[in-house]
């Protein structure tokens, strides 16, 4: 079997019993690279599959991991798939590539996102839509569209991707993949380029439950560098892999069944309810009641924050410049301004641009943004009541299955629509995880989804692990 | 809610974002959808509720008030689209 079709856990066994060798491993993924690539094409630029210049020795020794374009790595183009940071190269590593290389990992190549991580479908990156390796007419789900194909079509082992309404998960649920986007704070975001910094977190995505945990624990803890990262200890998260969980009390949200639910995905669902009953775990109905508010929340939330973090792309510090002397009204700094944005940023990034300008413009902030800030404390206060109560929630990851490229590009409200049941995680600072729990008649990939109260990553890997070991899912390969 | 092209235009320059009126036309559809949808919040009570900017309780981080290295000025420079000496070089500003 091809080296890289196999976990970083069992890759590791394998060089440490010198039963494999890194150079192998690099010429698998660089085999398989040349074979796939044109047709999924999850890379933002073509990996150089070089040896790194040196490795430490840790846990993660020799693995090749791929990040997704908004992280940096020291001397590496990072574009955010955006032209308005074409050519830049970053001058530091990101804490979360400082720590995978003090693990023995190096980083692999650059992975195909949604521009500045506004999409989900990856269908907005400047370069190129990313496939879904199990069918290419379908897209892999977005923001990191990129990181959940390369890792689902054996083109990496594990990539890094991030989270800001459901960027990791939903591209893992729609890819047939483990995505998990950590408790906000638990992996420092120093070196990842902001959209939404009360939103945004960093995090695995992998072929299993037990890589998932181990490439946490290598980048999860508290950075002098990220002010809102957590000062807690990390666990060993591998350790709670292997146990049981008769007992576990699971809430099931009952404003989760909505209309456009897909019904493959529900049997998929109550499959895997019905599986995990049958070993002790108790499942019952709950109430999330402002569910329904969440994506107008989130929209809100998230635009504005991103309309100020984008501020800094401006044509002065880094990326493009565009002088625009034919504007006469504006004078000629802001002309350039407005010119370098208008030129650099795709009609996605423009459109949350604007609406995150206005509903912070005066006249409008309190109506909008104000608002929004207090029914996120609504939608919080309802996970605190459901966890007085529960050790976890589960719901599908999406909706829907993977849909078609181009289906939803020009409704942006449809799109939005499909991360309903990843976004509040986001907008409560929860953990959450996307573990594949079924595959539709046509062959595609089925999300579960597994949130806990914050900090308990343990809770959501123990019942995924268990689950994992008694389905085949995470075993399927696409044909390609 | 309705918007006006007006708005979207005054929106864009608050931005500085430059928009062909092409583009302005397309927004302000687009922009009309998204706002009757998040409209739908203005139904909820939200009388008394303390907003949340941060989900989680964050607190100052502070570190020891010690000199230590930072990014090279040059290094950063090097990326800049246009510099001079230690400097970022714009347009003129004041005429």
């Amino acid at each position: 079997m091809s080296l890289n079709t196999l976990t970083a856990s069992v890759l590791r066994e394998r060089l440490h019993a010198k039963k494999a060798t890194p150079e192998a491993l690099r010429a698998d993924l660089k085999k398989r690279f040349t074979a796939v690539e044109e047709k999924v094409r999850a890379f933002a630029r073509p990996p150089d599959f070089k040896a790194p210049a040196d490795r430490a020795e840790g846990p993660l020794r020799d693995i090749p991991v791929v990040i997704k374009d908004n992280i940096c790595s020291l001397g590496e183009a990072v574009e955010c798939c955006s032209k308005i940071l074409q050519g830049f190269v970053a001058p530091y590593d990101a804490t979360v590539v400082t720590k995978l290389k003090e693990a023995g990992a190096f980083v692999q190549g650059k992975a195909n996102m949604d521009e500045f991580a506004f999409g989900s479908s990856c269908e907005t990156s400047c370069l190129y839509p990313t496939r879904n390796p199990w069918d290419l007419q379908r897209v892999p789900g977005g923001s990191s569209g990129g990181s959940a194909a390369c890792v689902a079509a054996d083109e990496a082992v594990m990539a890094l991707g991030s989270d800001t309404g459901g960027s990791i998960r939903q591209p893992a649920s729609f890819c047939g993949v483990v995505g998990m986007k950590p408790t906000y704070g638990r992996v420092s975001r120093y070196g990842l380029i902001a959209f939404a910094s009360s939103l945004d977190q960093i995090g695995p995505l992998t072929k299993d439950v037990r890589d998932n945990a181990l490439f946490l624990s290598a980048i999860a803890g508290p950075d002098e560098r990220d002010a809102t990262s957590a000062d807690r200890t990390v666990p060993d998260y591998a350790k709670i892999l292997g146990r049981d969980v008769k007992g576990l009390r699971v809430g099931l949200p009952r404003e989760y069944l909505i209309k456009g639910m897909d019904m493959e995905v529900r049997a998929a669902l109550d499959e895997a309810i019905a599986l995990l009953k049958g070993h002790g775990v108790t499942f019952f109905d709950v109430s999330l009641p402002h569910t329904e508010y969440a994506v107008a929340t989130y929209y809100i939330v998230a635009t504005a924050e991103a309309s100020s973090n984008l501020a800094r792309f401006d044509g002065v510090q880094y990326g493009l410049r565009r002088p625009d002397p034919s504007n006469k009204e504006d004078g000629a700094l802001v002309a350039m301004y407005k010119k370098t944005r208008g030129e650099g940023f795709g009609a996605e990034a423009k459109r949350r641009i604007i609406l995150g300008t206005y509903v912070l413009s005066s006249g409008y902030y309190e109506a909008y943004y104000g608002r929004a800030l207090k029914v996120r404390t609504l939608i919080r206060r309802d996970f605190d009541k459901v966890f007085a109560g529960c050790d976890l929630i589960v719901t599908p990851t999406s909706p829907t299955p993977a849909f078609r490229l181009g289906e939803k590009m020009e409704d942006p409200l449809a799109m939005y629509l499909s991360d309903i049941y990843t976004i509040s995680a986001n907008l409560a600072g929860l953990p959450a995880l996307s573990v594949p729990c079924g595959m539709t008649k046509s062959g595609l990939p089925v999300g579960m989804q597994i949130l806990a109260r914050p900090f308990d990553e343990e809770g959501i890997y123990r019942l995924a692990h268990f689950y994992e070991q008694k389905t085949p899912w995470h075993t399927l390969k696409p044909k390609l | 809610m309705p918007i006006s092209k007006e708005e979207v235009r005054h929106i864009a320059h608050l931005a500085r974002l430059g928009l062909t009126s092409g583009e302005i036309e397309h927004f302000q559809g687009q922009l009309e959808g998204i706002l009757a949808y998040i409209d739908k919040l203005k139904s909820l009570n939200v009388e008394g509720i303390e907003p949340t900017a941060h989900a989680l309780d964050i607190k100052d981080v502070l570190r020891p008030d010690v000199r230590r290295p930072c990014l090279e000025i040059d290094k950063v420079l090097r990326i800049a689209p246009q510099r001079e000496g230690a400097f970022y070089k714009v347009p003129r500003v004041i005429e």
